[in-house]
């Protein structure tokens, strides 16, 4: 393992994240073709599936590695991400992009979504523009973190960016899809945050008792569908009946 | 062997007794921690000590232990900083194993550090969730319902070879796992190559530190002169337990094993593994120096640390017949 900041062939850059781990940077700011690589990437490491592979873990315009420095040392560690990077980098536009597309049901405004009038008379747009933009989009998950299943959706209208709340809300309810700066993302459980509520949604983000633990997984293309009061609380009760 | 569905009762839970094992793997990419025991040699090494398996759960204190009622005659050990353990009026020596029969374990102050861990034959069987047994205390789930310990809990242990004693047997002899570190040397880190946070990453290492009050098992919290601040991009990057990051306040913050999976402020480097086990030792206003080193060290150190793990682990061979 080396300190120094070495570069693979093209644009990738390898650092020391911890003993066990290595971080790959492909870019830096938010950039959603420097994203679509670091997901594609992604894919292909997980595919290759080497024993001593810990975790993946992909950001907006990095990726960190976690091995088990029991079974492999830094260095081979280091060398085979080099040879998979100039793979992926040589047949970067051919490769297929495999991609979900997940539906999430949201119920907007009223006590789904608290700021959902404030944030639109700051956009200088009704409740329903703001509703209909903002449900017209598609996003992808960029990221998951923050908390467990916390979704970074990359691919929000620029024109709908809205500030974090100056106090951040000590209680924000799970589902709640929310606006923070250029980001929209969706709360997986009960705690505290600073961004706008614009609705709800009531699917289970994070369910340990789950198979897949997270509704949605790093690289998803997402869509919210608007939905009213009744098809919440007909949807919640389904939840609650879905079994583990 | 024992029947099974038998429980320790949690009689007084001390300030922060979790169920921790070895950590969760394979699910950061969905922003889930790591977790575990802050020092894995160590609760692994008290699991041998009992006869139990490396990952078997055990309980992490800090600070204070808790008082425990044993509902069967059980081999225990205990290992990390120095805990006041007694048994039924008996005082109990750390680092060997134990056979005690039922009745209260009392786990009191802890003097030379901050964390111990209990390990007990069988172990802390509590159901693993996504592949693990060891509490996520930010997330709440895993371990014993996904919180620290409270007064009234009921633990199931798992099995164990049946022990027929009425009085405390002491192994008379100890292990000392850290018996040739100075636990005043510098804590070890790799800085980043980063020209744009190479000169505060050096900094970190020409001034002496205190370990603020709010640290907790996410992170360990630095307070001295602060460090210039440095303009991160603000962008969220994987982090791991021994990132070292400084928020625009100047005051370095050392990830450990609850961290979360990613983070935005700058990354001045990370604490080596092997340096790890010792700041989860560090208590609040601990003074602590930190030093530069290169990757081949960080290796060197880690090598150094399990390798006298193996040897101990050899020497005990004779003495403990009973390991699974």
């Amino acid at each position: 393992m080396s300190a120094a900041t070495a570069s693979a062939p093209s644009a990738f850059v390898f650092e020391a994240l911890a003993d066990d781990a290595w971080l790959l940077r492909l870019g830096d700011g938010i950039d959603d073709a420097v994203n679509a690589r670091v997901h594609r990437l992604a894919a292909r490491l997980r595919a290759q599936a080497p024993p001593w592979l810990r975790d993946l873990v992909p950001a907006y315009a990095s990726l960190a590695l976690f091995f088990d420095e029991a079974a492999v040392d830094a260095l081979s560690v280091q060398a085979w991400l080099m040879t998979q990077c100039a793979v992926i980098d040589a047949s970067d536009d051919e490769l297929p992009t495999p991609q979900r597309i997940v539906e999430i049901p949201v119920a907007y405004g009223g006590h789904y979504g608290p700021d959902l009038d404030s944030a639109a008379a700051e956009l200088g747009l009704s409740a329903h523009e703001l509703i209909a933009r903002h449900s017209g989009g598609e996003y992808t998950v960029a990221m998951i973190g923050f908390a467990p299943g916390f979704p970074y959706l990359s691919g929000l209208d620029p024109a709908l960016a809205l500030p974090r709340l100056a106090t951040p809300r000590t209680e924000v309810a799970a589902g709640s899809v929310a606006i923070g700066g250029a980001q929209t993302g969706i709360y997986p459980r009960p705690g505290p945050g600073g961004w706008r509520l614009l609705g709800r949604t009531p699917l289970a983000l994070f369910d340990v008792a789950r198979a897949q633990p997270s509704l949605l997984q790093p690289g998803d293309r997402v869509r919210f569908v608007a939905i009213d009061a009744a098809e919440f609380a007909e949807l919640a009760r389904l939840q609650a009946q879905t079994p583990a | 062997m024992n029947t099974r569905n038998e429980f320790i009762e949690v009689i007084a839970p001390g300030p922060l007794t979790s169920v921790q094992d070895r950590g969760r793997h394979g699910w950061r990419h969905l922003g889930i921690a790591r977790s575990g025991a802050l020092d894995p040699e160590l609760a692994a090494l008290a699991n041998h000590l009992v006869g139990n398996r490396d990952d078997d759960a055990v309980l992490e204190l800090s600070l204070h232990g808790p008082s425990l009622r044993l509902p069967r005659p059980s081999r225990i050990a205990l290992l990390g900083a120095s805990v006041d353990a007694r048994f039924e009026g008996t005082v109990l020596p750390m680092a060997r194993p134990i056979d005690l029969p039922a009745g209260t374990l009392k786990l009191g102050g802890v003097r030379n550090g901050v964390r111990a861990w209990l390990a007990i034959a069988g172990g802390f069987e509590v159901a693993p969730v996504l592949g693990s047994r060891s509490t996520d205390l930010r997330g709440g789930f895993g371990g014993h319902q996904g919180r620290a310990l409270q007064a009234g809990d009921r633990l199931p242990l798992g099995s164990a070879p049946s022990l027929r004693i009425d009085s405390p047997q002491i192994a008379r002899w100890w292990v000392d796992p850290d018996f040739d570190e100075d636990p005043h040397l510098p804590i070890r880190y790799l800085p980043v190559a980063n020209p744009a946070l190479a000169d505060s990453a050096a900094a970190l290492a020409r001034q002496p530190w205190s370990v603020a009050a709010a640290s907790n098992r996410q992170g360990l919290r630095l307070d001295g002169a602060p460090l210039p601040a440095v303009g991160g991009s603000g962008v969220s990057e994987p982090v791991a337990p021994g990132t070292i990051q400084l928020p625009a306040d100047g005051r370095p913050i050392v990830l450990l094993a609850d961290a979360q999976t990613v983070g935005g402020y700058a990354r001045l480097g990370h604490v080596i593994a092997a340096d790890l086990p010792r700041l989860a030792q560090a208590p609040p206003h601990a003074r602590l120096r930190f030093e530069a080193c290169d990757a081949p060290a960080a290796i060197a150190a880690l090598r150094h640390r399990r390798e006298r793990m193996a040897r101990l682990r050899l020497a005990l061979a004779s003495r403990l017949p009973h390991t699974r």
